[in-house]
């Protein structure tokens, strides 16, 4: 797609560094998402009562000022804004990487790249379709796989099931999308912290990469833990 | 030394091109990778064949003609240009896979030859500074601080090679783009224009087809001249304060 003219009428927010702005800010409001989200499942360790209670408390959060469940749904509100905002403008970037080398080496060396930098398309993708599951499973149609039964209103039983006794399979599943998690994040912290300008000299770079491995192993490790502990009979009804 | 080649040939733009094998006996550990090939060009043209066609200019690491990847690598295996990459590199007995750069915005003009002046329009919309010609001002009037003078200085040894994009996985060329931005932000002569250079640069990027970045720093490790990963940062930043100045 060689060109020979300059481009005139230049907007700065039309530019892929727009792009990569949005997919930061939003992958920025995922990672504070995920971790409060992370914190919150550790109330499991607690117990049925102190779990369900948590629950309770997201729903009453900010009332009477706000009705019930009026905290939650700004926060989800958020949350879908950014969704549509990080995927938009992946997608873009991923059809203008494609289209930026149609003819592909027949020898090609990855020297400095991590693992997680070269799969943040389809890791992301993989993080898609199970916050699909995830929301179907827990919050919108609450499906119990013990008995396959649906709309389950105690949080502590329909967690507790997910991954108790024959459900092992769905503790795979969920450490899986954790590890995929973990690699998004790792990449992910570093490179947002680059798209936003913080990494201006070597010794913030290597900060920054620290920061991907800490917010990786948190959050990816914190979340994997109420599962296991479940499957393995330590945290009990 | 003795090798086995494998070379993408291509008459023209438009031609489809494909991969040759050739042999080559007699190469010599002191040769350059350069010289190497004009060995084989020789071998070619004994045998009425086409020699192949490649860049090279200066042939001392300072122009960014000799683009080639070599081995899945841009300039091959050392951090440095082609035209000062040695045979002593290689072993007896390699076979080396040589392409053309790979990227939209540099098309094939013939075998090795790519077209780079993509990074030519770049340049020619924002990456200077307006000056009045005249006498030259006295140099002392200037204060530039040390440490922004020294950073300028080491990334305006970017000799626009284009290694960054080729291995860039995006096709993109935001080293090439963050060490310019770099290169005349840090000056007081690059103030002026500080903002709606990079606007329009980055513009001209996207319009020639080049990826966005992702971060994952093949680019630095290619570049022949060690322009770190930070100029993309740099280049982030000063887009982000472009935007809040309106451009
Ligand atoms: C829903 C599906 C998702 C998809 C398809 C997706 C895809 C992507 C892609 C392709 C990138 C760009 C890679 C790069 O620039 O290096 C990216 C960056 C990022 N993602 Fe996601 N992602 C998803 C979900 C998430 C989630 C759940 C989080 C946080 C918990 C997250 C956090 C980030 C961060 C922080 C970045 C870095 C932004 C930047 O490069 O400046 N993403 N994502
Ligand atoms: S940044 Fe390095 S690799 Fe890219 S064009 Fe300049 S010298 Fe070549
Ligand atoms: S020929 Fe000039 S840099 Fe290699």
């Amino acid at each position: 797609m060689a060109t020979t003219e300059l481009v005139k009428g230049v907007r700065a927010t039309r530019s892929t560094i727009a792009l990569k702005l949005a997919m930061a800010a939003s992958g920025i409001i995922f990672i504070l998402f995920v971790l409060l989200h992370m914190y919150g499942n550790l109330k499991a360790f607690a117990g049925h009562d102190a779990y369900n209670e948590y629950a309770e408390h997201l729903r009453t959060l900010g009332t009477p000022m706000l009705p019930r469940s009026g905290a939650l749904w700004i926060i989800r509100a958020v949350l879908i804004v950014s969704l549509i905002v990080h995927v938009a403008a992946a997608v873009a970037l991923w059809r203008r990487a494609s289209r930026a080398r149609s003819t592909k080496y027949q020898v090609k060396k990855n020297v400095a790249s991590s693992l997680s930098s070269r799969t943040m398309r389809w890791g992301g993708l993989t993080i898609l379709l199970f916050v699909i599951w995830h929301l179907l499973q827990f919050t919108i149609v609450k499906i119990d796989i013990t008995d396959g039964s649906t709309g389950n209103e105690d949080p502590f039983n329909l967690l507790y099931n997910a991954f108790h006794g024959s459900a092992w399979w769905m503790t795979v599943i969920y450490l899986l999308a954790m590890i995929a998690l973990g690699f998004h994040l790792h990449h992910g912290t570093f490179s947002s912290l680059q798209t936003l300008g913080m990494t201006n000299t070597a010794t913030s770079r290597a900060r920054a990469r620290i920061a991907g491995w800490a917010v990786a192993i948190v959050i990816a490790g914190g979340f994997s833990l109420v599962p296991l502990f479940i499957a393995f009979g330590v945290i009990t009804k | 030394m003795n090798l086995t080649l494998k070379i993408w040939r291509q008459a023209n733009a438009t031609a489809a091109g494909a991969m040759h094998t050739y042999t080559l006996d007699g190469v010599s550990s002191d040769m350059s990778f350069l010289e190497m090939l004009d060995l084989l060009n020789e071998q070619l043209l004994h045998q009425g064949e086409e020699p192949i066609a490649f860049d090279s200019d200066c042939r001392e690491g300072i122009c960014g003609m000799c683009s080639l990847m070599i081995n899945g690598q841009a300039h091959g295996p050392e951090v440095t240009t082609t035209c000062q990459l040695h045979m002593r590199s290689f072993n007896d007995g390699d076979t080396i896979t040589i392409e053309p750069w790979r990227a939209d915005p540099f098309p094939v003009v013939k075998d090795l030859i790519v077209d780079r002046s993509a990074f030519d329009r770049i340049i020619a919309n924002g990456g200077y500074i307006s000056a009045n010609t005249g006498s030259a001002p006295e140099a002392n009037s200037v204060p530039a601080p040390r440490d922004k003078a020294q950073r300028a200085f080491n990334v305006a040894t970017c000799i626009g090679c284009g290694a960054c994009v080729a291995a860039c996985p995006n096709g993109s060329a935001s080293l090439f783009l963050g060490a310019k931005i770099t290169h005349l932000g840090e000056l007081p002569q690059g103030q002026p224009e500080r903002y709606s250079r990079v606007a329009t640069m980055i513009a001209q990027h996207d319009h020639e087809g080049f990826g966005g970045c992702t971060n994952i720093g093949e680019c630095a490790a290619a570049c022949p001249k060690e322009i770190p990963l930070d100029v993309i940062s740099q280049l982030n930043k000063d887009l982000r304060d472009s935007i809040k100045q309106g451009y």
